[in-house]
């Protein structure tokens, strides 16, 4: 793979580091849901652009997948419920954008040099590709820690899926139906924990998770 | 000979942009009043304007000093250093190699300073405003200004901005993700330094928000035309340098004919136009936002600009 | 003495060490005078020298202070010409040996080209603090306490530069410490000033100490401490790395690098301000010079890894201390925050240079080197001028603080360009000096990609994106600081009623601000005249500057980048003429004065102005809460409500909190733990030497 067709893979994993950006950047429920679609959108098209730079009909599947669920079905269920619970629109931060931004930049770097530094033999598409997704990942997770909203946790949590979506397609020769199937799976089940317990909190009025507890008649 | 015809298109570019100037604000003016369904001004009511203003009598706060009354000479001529050294129609001017684009960040930084100055000489609350926020403005985005220079310069190998394009057209450019994150800085950092909407309103006056309104606030006749001026140039040269980078396309090499300048002229108009007509739709369908969410918006150009120069070392080339 | 020198060739060096004897000589002469003055005409003990009497009304006269000005400035001549000389016939004086200081080790001085160039930045700044002073000096109301350290404090910077081994070394630091610690105590009785001079005492003991243990440890076993010899001997690679950080604690405690820098804003301010310019513009370079000649010169070939602490912290120090002086709302104090800002500058051009020559990349090695050795000499110049200015609205005013000063432009009509030149060439604004070198530092960041480590290449764009911020930060610190003091109305009665200063000091500025246009305008002369320093060092230099066409300066090759400081200033100057032809030409000239218009709402009360606070407060809000933890708490009085309402800042400074108060913490902790063994028995105390004595014995009993 020369030439153009790793200039547009690239192009599209840089493109997902990006939009991980734009979601750490926004202080908006709704637009951050809009931005998890776009993210999901774009990793759609990566995958699908390796699918066919690497002749694999099989990535097209999880193309698809990531397309209908990520990019649609899931944000739209958000988009719904944040509407019906009618939560605060703001998504509340720890430590500020700025830093946390800062962060990213920092945990971008420290991708960088650690595959770069571990992957010297590689095929560069993949070691650019294992670069990219292992920042997707952090920036995913950094995302998780930062917030105190359960929805801003589930975008955060699945845009690290995203990040291991895209080191699964850039490493050619991996099973990766059965990857993807099992991700998925994971991730369902936490959007299901997540939402359950987002819902539970909204009933308790509260987010700290120790009223559950008490409720439960575990503590006193 | 080649040194007299050298000059000859060092002093047109350096015309052509004067005269253009008012011009693209009149444009943009007029297709920012056609988008809200007016009809607007001519375009030609900013040469009207100023030369109005230049007819007109200067009226001068009673304690401004003589550092007020040299500013606007000032902060005109280190615009027009800064646009004649960017490459408009043509690539390889005579003295364009005289400053490079981390030169002529700093030369606007110079008219920044100036104005500046001129917002607290005149010893107001309104000045000081527009003063302290401008520099809060610039503290971020001259930054992110020199990270998209680091992006472009280490991916060409120069900071020359004629040899920025010349390696923009060549084929070993490709599609890069730094770019295209540079080009994003660069759009966000360019709305900041010209005080465009969602940074600043050009067209207020009397809101508490405004920034470069209200530095310019004591300033009248032909103070204030050079002032207006300088800005007018100021947004031709940002809209030059982001279609000299990034649409390096017909600009016409040194040592061209006559018939290939013209050329070069009549792309240039074209891509002004297009990128007038881009301005004043994303203007008028984005809101002014709080100061103080300002910052926020330019740090993340400067992050952009951060991960784009970071982002070239797991590119092909370096 | 004139024996053991007459017989060597090493002229320059010679005729240095005779200046530097005339300094100390002046030293003694001083205070003989003082003490003849003070026998012959007893001063009543001055109970409060309050800063307010320095302006204009009381003007003691002493015929003393012009002579010792003069003759300094004389002699600080005479060495600027020997090691200009020196330097530009690039002829590497020969050592000279004086049978001073130790027996059988003698002193030992040589003038190489660093030497040789450091010469030129401290006897450049020596020469204009003298000239200033001859005028600034008048006005000082005990002379006793200024006139004899001045020449030493010279003679100590001298004498560091020049020597040649770790004692005289060592000496002429202290020398140097001393003189300038006596200097920042000369008014001890103003507020904070004896504080000052503690942190000072404090943080220069810690530096030499240092200083002493990285000696110790480049002399190693060898023992000698010549720098030739230690030369030839370089020490072990983990070894070399703790020489490293030890020499960056002991110079850049000096020199002001974060975290080391809390004194030198204390202490910069608290001298006389043309010691304040000597300490920030001259004194902070010396440290440099120590920390290229142990760094660069004895410890040796570079690991790839030193390029990156020095770096690292030269880019924190350089926002940090930028963002410190915009906090700042004393004159003098944001000007010696503002030396840490340049410190730190120049430290990422020493640790550029570093990892490029590890890497052995000399043309990348040796353009980083130049940036930073240009950025040394121009910050002496610009800071030094900007020194005066503030010397000179003290002055004229007598106040220092931000807020009581305005207006000062009507007032001050000379000083007032000067100052604003000096703002322009610190906040890297072209033609000027400042940014030739930043520029040059620029270019040689965008050399990075050819450092092989990934963590560098990552590392120093990271570091060019701090710098950027810094230098943007600067040139909004710089507005504050001359639209504060002298645009606008002034804020105090004694501020609308100042005075020009005299012809001495004026004179000292100019040239200041002409040798900064100078080497703006032509930074290729400076860049080819610092080649002989960076060669010698790096072995290779930047391509030769001044046989370039125009004048321009082009850093690695034309096709990469060029700059023409020359053409840029003419171009503005044309243009500018040109507009200002035009409109004349054309255009109306009419002018009316009228009351200022403000949107229709004028307050003649000029507290309504923006005030330095509110200047800062922007930038506040933006970096602040990150750096300083600062909170604004703002009480609104509820409608109908009378009261004023009130804004207030809690600000607070990590690093003092951090480092420094736990420190002093637990050495008073261990103090109180030691008062105990203060009031033992005299059998208490012979036990002790007894216990010490067997457990001496024991290290040789165990070691085997």
């Amino acid at each position: 793979m020369h030439g153009l067709s790793f200039d547009i893979a690239h192009l599209l994993a840089g493109g997902l580091v990006l939009t991980s950006f734009m979601l750490l950047y926004q202080d908006r429920l709704y637009a951050l849901l809009n931005v998890f679609a776009l993210q999901a959108f774009v990793l759609f098209l990566s995958v699908a652009w390796q699918a066919y730079a690497q002749g694999a009909p099989h990535l097209y599947v999880t193309a698809a997948i990531a397309l209908v669920l990520k990019a649609i079905v899931i944000p739209g269920a958000l988009h719904r419920i944040v509407a019906r619970l009618g939560i605060h629109r703001e998504v509340e931060t720890i430590g500020g954008i700025g830093l946390t931004m800062l962060a990213g930049i920092g945990l971008v770097a420290l991708s960088m040099v650690v595959i770069l530094r571990a992957t010297p033999a590689a095929a560069p598409l993949a070691r650019e590709d294992l670069a990219l997704s292992l920042s997707v990942v952090l920036l995913g997770l950094l995302m998780m820690v930062t917030r105190r909203n359960a929805v801003s946790q589930v975008v955060g949590f699945m845009s690290m899926e995203n990040g291991l979506i895209l080191a699964g397609t850039g490493a050619q020769g991996m099973p990766l139906v059965v990857e993807i199937s099992i991700a998925f799976s994971v991730l369902i089940a936490f959007i299901v924990i997540g939402i359950f317990l987002f819902q539970i909190r909204e009933r308790f009025d509260t987010v700290d998770s120790r009223v559950l507890d008490t409720f439960r008649g575990e503590r006193s | 000979m080649v040194l007299i015809a050298d000059l000859a298109v060092q002093g047109t570019e350096m015309l052509l942009v004067l005269c253009l100037a008012p011009l693209l604000t009149g444009f943009v003016r007029k297709v920012k009043a056609h988008l809200l369904r007016r009809r607007g001004p001519s375009l030609i009511q900013p040469y009207r304007d100023l030369l109005r203003l230049l007819r007109k009598e200067v009226v001068l706060a009673d304690n401004a000093s003589w550092l007020f009354c040299a500013i606007p000479y000032l902060i005109f001529a280190a615009t027009w250093v800064a646009a004649s050294l960017v490459p408009t129609f043509a690539t390889g001017l005579l003295f364009s190699w005289s400053a490079d684009l981390i030169a002529i960040t700093a030369l606007l930084g110079s008219a920044r300073f100036f104005l500046a100055l001129a917002g607290l000489d005149a010893g107001t609350s309104f000045g000081g405003i527009g003063a302290s926020r401008e520099m809060m403005v610039a503290t971020l985005a001259e930054p992110a200004m020199l990270m998209i220079v680091f992006t472009l310069a280490l991916l060409a190998g120069s900071t020359q901005l004629s040899n920025l394009a010349g390696f923009m057209l060549s084929p070993q450019i490709g599609l890069r993700v730094s770019l295209g994150l540079a080009l994003v800085a660069l759009l966000m950092v360019a709305l900041a330094e010209n005080g465009r909407i969602p940074i600043d309103n050009p067209a207020t006056h009397l809101e508490l928000t405004m920034v470069h309104e209200a530095m310019v606030l004591e300033y009248s006749g032909r103070h204030l035309a050079l002032i207006e001026l300088a800005a007018s140039l100021k947004l031709l040269l940002t809209l030059s340098l982001i279609v000299c980078v990034f649409i390096p396309w017909g600009l016409s090499p040194a040592g061209s004919g006559v018939a290939e300048r013209f050329i070069g002229i009549a792309v240039y108009l074209l891509k002004l136009v297009l990128g007038g007509f881009l301005l004043a739709l994303f203007e008028t369908s984005i809101a002014k936002m709080r100061v103080f969410r300002v910052p926020q918006f330019l740090g993340a150009a400067l992050m952009l600009g951060l991960l784009g120069t970071l982002l070239l070392f797991v590119s092909r080339s370096l | 003495m004139p024996s053991a020198v007459g017989a060597l060739s090493a002229t320059a060096t010679v005729i240095t060490l005779w200046c530097v004897v005339g300094f100390l000589a002046m030293a003694f002469m001083a205070v003989a005078a003082c003490v003849l003055c003070r026998l012959r005409d007893p001063l009543p003990i001055v109970s409060s020298p309050d800063v307010s009497s320095l302006a204009n009304g009381a003007q003691p006269q002493h015929n003393g202070t012009p002579f010792i000005y003069g003759l300094c400035a004389f002699v600080s001549l005479l060495i600027l010409a020997a090691a200009l000389a020196s330097l530009l016939s690039g002829a590497g004086g020969g050592e000279v040996v004086l049978p001073l200081g130790l027996p059988f080790v003698g002193a030992h001085f040589r003038i190489d080209s660093l030497a040789a160039f450091f010469l030129i930045v401290v006897n450049l700044g020596g020469f204009g603090a003298s000239l200033y002073g001859i005028g600034y000096g008048r006005h000082e109301h005990e002379p006793a306490r200024v006139l004899p350290f001045f020449p030493a404090f010279l003679a100590g910077m001298n004498l560091v530069v020049m020597a040649h081994d770790a004692f005289t070394f060592l000496f002429a630091w202290e020398l140097m410490s001393l003189a300038s610690w006596a200097l920042v105590m000369a008014h001890h009785r103003q507020p904070g000033n004896a504080r000052a001079g503690f942190v000072y005492l404090v943080m220069a003991v810690l530096g030499t100490l240092m200083l002493f243990l990285t000696f110790g440890l480049l002399a190693g076993t060898v023992g000698d401490y010549s720098f030739s010899a230690i030369r030839a001997h370089p020490v072990s690679t983990p070894l070399a790395g703790a020489v490293l950080g030890l020499a960056l604690l002991g110079t850049g405690s000096k020199a002001g690098l974060v975290p080391l820098h809390v004194w030198l804003p204390l202490a910069h301010p608290a001298a006389p301000s043309h010691v304040s310019a000597l300490m920030s513009g001259v004194m902070t370079k010396v440290a440099i010079y120590a920390f290229i000649r142990l760094v660069f010169d004895l410890l040796g070939p570079p690991d790839w890894w030193w390029g990156m602490p020095v770096m690292a912290l030269g880019a924190a120090t350089a926002v940090l201390g930028i963002l410190y002086a915009m906090e700042e709302t004393d004159l003098k104090g944001i000007l010696a925050y503002s030396t840490i800002e340049n410190i730190g500058v120049i430290f990422v051009g020493l640790g550029l240079a570093l990892a490029f020559k590890a890497n052995a990349l000399p043309v990348a090695a040796a353009l980083a080197l130049t940036a930073g050795l240009f950025h040394i000499f121009n910050h002496a110049l610009f800071k030094s001028v900007l020194f005066f200015g503030a010397g000179a609205v003290l002055t004229a005013t007598g106040l220092r603080r931000l807020d009581l000063l305005g207006g000062l432009i009507h007032r001050l009509p000379v000083t007032a360009p000067l100052f604003l030149a000096a703002c322009l060439a610190i906040s890297a604004l072209p033609p000027l000096n400042g940014f030739a070198s930043e520029w040059l530092i620029f270019q040689s960041i965008l050399l990075s990609p050819q450092l092989p480590q990934w963590g560098m290449k990552l590392l120093v764009p990271t570091v060019g994106a701090l710098l950027a911020l810094a230098a943007a930060l600067a040139a909004a610190c710089f507005v504050r600081v001359f639209g504060i003091v002298f645009l606008g109305r002034p804020r105090s009665a004694v501020a609308s009623e100042a005075r020009e200063v005299d012809r001495w000091s004026l004179g000292a500025m100019t040239g200041g601000v002409g040798l900064c246009l100078l080497a703006g305008i032509l930074p290729g002369v400076f860049i080819d005249g610092m080649a002989p320093a960076v060669a010698a060092l790096i072995g290779a230099r930047m391509p030769p500057q001044t046989s370039l066409q125009w004048l321009s300066i082009v850093p690695v090759a034309e096709s990469r980048s060029s700059y023409n400081g020359l053409l840029v200033f003419l171009f503005s100057a044309l243009s500018a003429g040109l507009a200002a032809w035009a409109i004349r030409r054309f255009g109306s000239h009419v002018t009316r004065r009228a009351p200022v218009w403000d949107c229709g709402f004028p307050d003649p009360s000029p507290v309504t102005q923006y005030s330095a606070a509110s200047f800062a407060q922007p930038i506040r809000r933006v970096f602040g809460g990150l750096v300083f933890g600062a909170r604004e708490r703002v009480e609104m009085p509820a409608p109908g409500d009378l009261a004023a309402a009130k804004i207030s800042v809690t600000r607070h400074d990590f690093i003092w909190e951090g480092i420094y108060e736990p420190v002093t913490r637990m050495v008073l902790l261990a103090a109180s733990v030691f008062d105990r063994t203060q009031a033992l028995t005299i059998r208490h105390y012979l036990g002790f030497v007894f216990l010490a004595l067997i457990g001496l014995l024991m290290v040789p009993a165990l070691w085997s």
